[in-house]
């Protein structure tokens, strides 16, 4: 297995500045948009912008959820992994709101496509919106295309874009892992 | 999270601790779910649920039925009073029958202790026992478990105690093994004509006296007398059944600490549990409606997702 830097830490920091400022530019003063991060691992991406917009941009109410797609996944029963649940967070209202769907990396598209249904459980968002922090343009199953993105990446299938958190690894950093040699 | 380790759900003898912590997680998610705006997620869409109920029941029934078409699968029911079971088709030809009409799951409620067992060995679908004569109703035992998880934070260590006519009850054997799988405690109490003979070999005490059990327990589980599958009197008359094993305002006050009162239903207002009692603070069963929906939901979905 190896593995290489597709962004340092800096290079995450600087990418996250300019989304948050992207999303100021479009949203103003956040007060009809809720931020809803992807579970797992959106929500990572979801938590820093908020702080980032808060701390350095001064903007203090923003809405902030966590949405689940495992039990509106397409692949159910057809993978012969268990597909594992996360909680779902969603204490504002999404009716007639700026929806922005949060999440790290846009592959195929599927788990958008997912999350676009399961969104509708609590209500009719005014538009939503997608942000992610890597785009693997070129690999999509679905027309599903990103509003914001942090770094376009064209990589192989057997390839897997892995992003790490200071939150949850200990350090922020984009890698390309090319799983071939495992064989 | 991970899978169940067996194909059906027969009782909870035949699961693991395991299991049981995998379906609670599975719950939690299931009753955020249902207490959203729009209650569904398209998961079992391809998926075509029987039940097949060969005794009465409301809330089982219900709640599998809702619990199925909250996951979107598609669902025919039908009770045994107007099935060919009564013209003497057997129970395999009954269940083949509705099998070949592309059916993935089926829902099995019967009189005859272990005939979910016997379905799950001769037919080509995934079993789930809606309750099987006095021997388990594993759906209720995990959502009692659930509710006392919920209410008290786990499980370990808990006292509960099983009140009533526990010979007839096929909750009382699944929550036995269900609540002892978790570390809890039981002891049961009730009329020693309604108190199996050797269930101390299951590791549960006998306690004849309610006002002691109370007193012992953090939990009290209240049986319903199951008069519909009496054959003989175990006891001298309802009332004095109720003087001796029914849980009044006055007794729960009467005791030093405050315990939880579940009951599986249906409740038998002023025999086992008196109005008072049944709609107190202290009483869960509406939770335990509730969460039944969650729990069906999760045993579900976590079974039909080893579909092949």
């Amino acid at each position: 297995m190896s593995q290489k830097i597709l962004l340092t830490s800096n290079e995450v920091n600087i990418i996250l500045h300019r989304l948050a400022c992207q999303l100021i530019e479009n949203h103003h003063d956040f007060s009809q948009t809720v931020l809803v991060g992807i579970q797992p691992r959106g929500i990572f991406l979801a938590e820093r912008l908020k702080k980032i917009i808060q701390q350095d941009y001064n903007i203090q109410q923003i809405a902030l959820g966590y949405l689940d797609i495992t039990f509106f996944r397409d692949d159910f029963r057809r993978t012969n992994k268990p597909l594992e649940a996360n909680q779902t967070k969603i204490d504002c209202v999404v009716e007639n709101k700026k929806v922005i769907f949060i999440d790290d990396v846009l592959y195929t598209g599927r788990s958008i496509r997912s999350a676009l249904t399961a969104i509708q459980s609590f209500g009719r968002p005014s538009e939503i919106e997608l942000l992610v922090l890597i785009d693997r343009r070129f690999s999509r199953h679905l027309p599903i295309q990103p509003d914001y993105y942090g770094r376009q990446v064209d990589a192989i299938n057997n390839e897997k874009v892995k992003v790490s958190w200071k939150e949850n690894e200990g350090e922020d950093g984009v890698f390309l892992i090319n799983s071939n040699h495992q064989k | 999270m991970g899978e169940l380790s067996v194909n059906h759900l027969l009782g909870i003898k035949y699961i693991t601790k395991r299991d049981i912590e995998l379906i609670f997680e599975t719950a939690d998610h299931f009753k955020e779910v249902i207490n959203r705006p729009i209650k569904k997620v398209p998961s079992l869409r391809d998926i075509t649920i029987a039940n097949i109920f060969f005794e009465n029941s409301t809330r089982t029934k219900l709640s599998f039925e809702l619990a199925q078409k909250r996951l979107s699968a598609d669902v025919i029911s039908f009770s045994a009073a107007q099935s060919s079971v009564k013209k003497g088709e057997t129970l395999i030809d009954t269940v083949n029958n509705i099998l070949s009409m592309k059916v993935d799951m089926v829902v099995m409620r019967h009189a005859n202790p272990g005939a979910a067992h016997f379905l799950s060995q001769n037919v080509k679908a995934c079993i789930i026992n809606a309750g099987d004569g006095a021997h388990e109703h594993p759906t209720q035992a995990l959502l009692d478990s659930y509710t006392i998880r919920e209410k008290l934070g786990e499980l370990a260590g808990k006292k509960v105690v099983i009140v009533g006519d526990i010979l007839h009850s096929r909750v009382a054997l699944s929550n036995i093994y269900a609540l002892q799988m978790q570390g809890a405690k039981v002891k049961v109490c009730g009329p020693k004509t309604l108190i199996p003979r050797h269930i101390e070999s299951l590791g549960v005490s006998v306690e004849p006296n309610l006002k002691k059990a109370l007193e012992w327990c953090d939990v009290a589980n209240m049986l319903r007398v199951q008069n519909e599958r009496m054959d003989v009197n175990y006891f001298p008359s309802t009332r004095e059944y109720a003087q001796q094993y029914g849980v009044t305002k006055d007794l729960l006050d009467s005791l030093h600490k405050e315990i939880v009162i579940m009951h599986p239903g249906p409740i038998n207002r002023g025999v086992e549990i008196t109005s008072d009692v049944a709609d107190s603070s202290q009483s869960v069963i509406l939770n335990q409606v509730e969460n039944g929906v969650a729990i069906r939901m999760a045993v579900i979905y976590l079974l039909a997702s080893k579909i092949q």
